[in-house]
């Protein structure tokens, strides 16, 4: 019997046009950050006390700052932290949240309301504040920002992977892998998880961006990396105290983060859109 | 002289697969026609093209569906408001889905008669009441300020041909009204519909893959395959002596107390 | 329902409490302590005699529990301890502040509902067509962008270039209207997504053929039927962003210099004040605990199937 092949709609040609788009950058960011080195036109730390607030030109691309530093590259070190810090934290935050919410809704009973209330207590809470207090307390610097951001944000994945387990636990297609004699392990391992992880994708791409914001939004009020390192939001917080003489200060900072979020905002709502045909639904 | 006249008609979805394929059928006032076929035949989409209840992207690509002379795929969407629930109305499979889950049934109900009619509230209740003890349910002021989901499927059923009757519509469109019942409920509620053309006159268009309420009910019968009109034609024409292969296999496959073994 | 919602405020409190021996408890294990800073800010030696004062002075010298049932006892009558920066009992130096913050937070609320409702639902309707595209791309900016660009990138355009709204928040009536549009704007993106994607939900549903069989005009179906259904995925989601609404208040009170607990909190922390911190959490957590628990109880008056005890499907 022949397969029809029915031809893509136009719709869904969109949806994998703008993944590969968005895919295309992402990876070309990370490149970026990576290899800032080479990308990097001048030293991000150093001073050219003759340059200072430059506007943009053939030598300084993005301009210079109050103390004569090259923008551009510190835009791309800055990228480096940035970048690193939300990878890093939403690896934690999904490996963490994802197992206890598998784990919760797997084994269920008294282990999974412990769980939950336990993640209801986090989560009646405002995030940010949290995270902002906690730094505050435990000081700044990478590991600590790294730390006190994975604390208050792993309870989203608990809860979305408990959930998406729950939905399925109940599919006949377990029952079966069960009394074919598979055990606890080997269902959660081979059936469970596959068919949660392309959903949590979405959450994944989501988070990176959203970590990316409120790294910058952390160093904007002066609790990221120390300075001199370079950190988008933090020079924010420097070109708004030279918004007349220097705008530029201002724009590019802003700019970047703005576009790497859009990138990977789109990377998750196009992957949405590709698994569930349906209709886009944000 | 036909009340209700499809000709040629084809419906296409927004992939472009083709859910009717040049369809003609027509109905005589009074007349009880039934369409039958398995799922995915286009029978659905027939019935909600002529209330212009398709689905976005659902088009009519060609033909016509005339209901008194007027081609209802040329209308406004003013004017087909205006006739549905008044002249055509319709029956839904789940009638409980049919109704939004949080508006009791008397609020839903008032606003099906006031959107033709305005009268009092009193009136209104009283007019919905009739129609409900006509239909056989007497406990109808715990109907009235109750939510859908607190209904039975029989009773929902029962609410919603009244609902779709109040209004003396001439043309009743029924998709699958007793599939989702129970087999003694599913005999009130068709021989409810029977009555209906009985009293008030009404055609009957009712969408069903259960051959033995098609053939108890219809005058005329069609059946449709996959799109397109296999065979259309009077009641005892189709039941007993189906000129097409398709129809002959759709009838072999109600099975037959001493007849013909499948399994072994 | 009453049963539902003392549990509710049960639950609550216990959150409250774990979060505040929390918070607590975090500061009481750093090693640094608002003492030592005091004393450096002060130039004050940092011998052993002036630390014990001091420390006796704010009843740093006690045992955890000790400190925190003070604490506790403290909360309960209105008293955070006391702030070293300020120089003044936390309770009054955010309590003047608070309603400022407050101000803010619903001046931004109003915002976002005027614009992301009506968008949010002309992006539902027209589903595809050009304003939908239209809406859905800068909703889609509005989620990326960062708040605080947004409102510097007002500034400039509105304060420094063209000079018609004033710089700082505080000088006059106008000094609003920048921090509650970068606020209420980032916001409003989320729920113009999150509505549309409800309404399109509720848009396929079966009860909209059965009205439209009936002859039920569209803006009434829009109106009457689906916006009602709506509003149950809505409202949960407004509890919970409210939270996010807060957070973002530090960040604009910093930056339009608004003198709210936002700031106030913002100065506290290179201090390392951590009585004021912790008292601004708290506040911060209490409130949004009685937002969530408003919305909860709102669930028994929308939904007629939780009031009348549906089972789940």
């Amino acid at each position: 019997m022949k397969k029809s092949k029915k031809p893509m709609s136009r719709s869904r040609r969109a949806a994998w046009i703008r993944f590969i788009i968005a895919a295309f950058f992402a990876v070309l960011f990370v490149a970026f950050a990576l290899f800032a080195s080479s990308f990097a036109t001048h030293d991000p730390l150093q001073t050219f006390y003759d340059h200072m607030l430059e506007a943009p030109s053939s030598t300084f691309i993005f301009g210079t700052d109050q103390i004569g530093r090259d923008i551009f590259s510190r835009i791309l070190y800055g990228g480096k932290t940035s970048l690193l810090i939300a990878f890093v934290v939403t690896g934690i935050v999904a490996a963490f949240g994802i197992f206890i919410g598998t784990a919760a809704g797997f084994i269920g009973g008294v282990f999974d309301s412990v769980l939950m209330r336990f993640c209801d207590m986090l989560m009646a809470f405002p995030g940010s504040i949290f995270t902002i207090a906690l730094v505050s307390f435990i000081g700044t610097g990478i590991p600590n920002l790294i730390l006190a951001m994975s604390l208050t944000s792993w309870t989203g994945f608990a809860r979305i992977s408990r959930s998406l387990v729950l939905s399925i636990k109940n599919n006949v297609f377990i029952e079966q892998a069960r009394l074919g004699g598979a055990s606890d392990w080997k269902i959660l391992m081979v059936y469970i998880i596959p068919n949660v992880l392309p959903s949590l994708l979405v959450n994944i791409f989501q988070s990176i961006g959203g970590k990316l914001l409120t790294i910058s939004g952390l160093s904007l009020l002066g609790l990221g990396s120390p300075p001199p390192t370079p950190e988008w939001g933090f020079m924010l917080s420097e070109g708004k105290n030279f918004m007349y003489q220097a705008p530029w200060m201002l724009m590019f900072p802003g700019l970047v983060i703005l576009i790497n979020v859009i990138i990977f905002n789109l990377l998750s709502d196009s992957i949405q859109e590709l698994m569930n045909p349906k209709e886009n639904n944000w | 002289m036909s009340i209700l006249q499809i000709e040629h008609c084809s419906i296409c979805y927004q992939n472009g697969a083709p859910a009717v394929s040049d369809v003609s059928l027509s109905a005589e006032q009074g007349e009880i026609i039934s369409i039958v076929g398995e799922s995915g035949s286009g029978k659905t989409t027939l019935i909600r093209a002529i209330l212009g209840l398709l689905p976005p992207g659902g088009r009519v690509t060609e033909g016509s569906i005339l209901f008194d002379g007027r081609d209802l795929v040329k209308l406004s969407e003013k004017q087909m408001e205006d006739l549905r629930g008044r002249d055509i109305a319709m029956i839904f499979q789940d009638v409980g889905t049919s109704m939004d889950p949080i508006r009791k049934i008397g609020s839903q109900y008032r606003e099906s008669i006031a959107v033709h009619e305005r009268m009092s509230a009193e009136a209104y209740r009283s007019k919905a009441v009739t129609m409900l003890k006509h239909m056989q349910l007497t406990d109808t002021d715990r109907i009235m300020d109750a939510y859908p989901f607190e209904l039975s499927g029989g009773m929902k059923q029962r609410v919603g041909i009244a609902m779709g009757m109040t209004a003396r519509p001439r043309l009743l469109l029924a998709d699958e009204p007793t599939s989702a019942l129970d087999v003694t409920i599913q005999a009130q509620v068709v021989r409810q519909m029977r009555q209906l053309r009985d009293e008030y006159g009404a055609t009957i268009i009712l969408v069903t893959h259960n051959m033995g309420v098609a053939s108890y009910l219809s005058d005329r019968i069609g059946v449709m395959c996959r799109s397109r009109m296999v065979e259309f034609g009077a009641r005892d024409e189709i039941i007993f002596h189906p000129k097409e292969q398709y129809t002959r296999d759709l009838l072999d496959a109600v099975p037959k107390l001493g007849g013909k073994r499948y399994a072994k | 329902m009453l049963k539902q919602i003392k549990d509710r405020i049960i639950s609550l409190i216990i959150i409250l409490i774990g979060l505040s021996i929390l918070t607590y408890g975090l500061t009481y294990l750093l090693p640094s302590n608002p003492v030592d800073i005091l004393i450096e800010s002060l130039g004050m030696t940092h011998d052993p005699e002036t630390v014990e004062k001091l420390n006796k002075q704010y009843g740093y010298d006690k045992p955890f529990w000790e400190q925190y049932w003070n604490w506790l006892k403290g909360v309960f009558h209105g008293e955070f301890g006391y702030s070293v920066k300020y120089n003044q009992p936390v309770s009054e130096a955010l309590w003047r502040k608070l309603p400022n913050t407050i101000k803010l937070a619903c001046s931004a609320f109003s915002m976002t509902i005027l614009i992301s409702f009506p968008l949010g639902i002309l992006s539902a309707v027209y589903k595809n067509k050009i304003a939908d595209y239209i809406i859905r791309f800068m909703s889609f900016i509005g989620v990326s962008i960062p708040s605080f660009w947004l409102g510097l990138i007002l500034i400039y355009l509105l304060a420094v270039k063209l000079g018609i709204l004033p710089v700082s928040g505080f000088s006059s009536w106008k000094g609003i209207i920048m921090p509650t549009i970068t606020l209420g704007v980032t916001n409003a993106a989320y729920y113009i997504r999150r509505i549309r994607a409800v309404m399109v939900e509720q848009l396929n549903e079966e009860y909209i053929s059965g009205l439209k069989s009936r002859g039920v005009s569209k803006a009434r179906i829009i109106f009457l039927h689906v916006l009602p259904n709506s509003l149950l995925a809505v409202i949960t989601m407004l509890g919970m962003s409210f939270g996010g609404l807060l957070g973002g208040t530090m960040i604009v009170e910093t930056i339009f210099g608004w003198n709210g607990i936002g700031s106030a909190a913002m100065g506290a922390i290179p201090a390392r004040d951590y009585p004021l911190i912790q008292g601004y959490v708290l506040w911060m957590g209490f409130i949004y605990v009685i937002v969530n628990l408003l919305v909860d109880i709102s669930y028994q008056f929308i939904d007629p199937r939780i009031r009348r005890g549906m089972e789940q499907k």
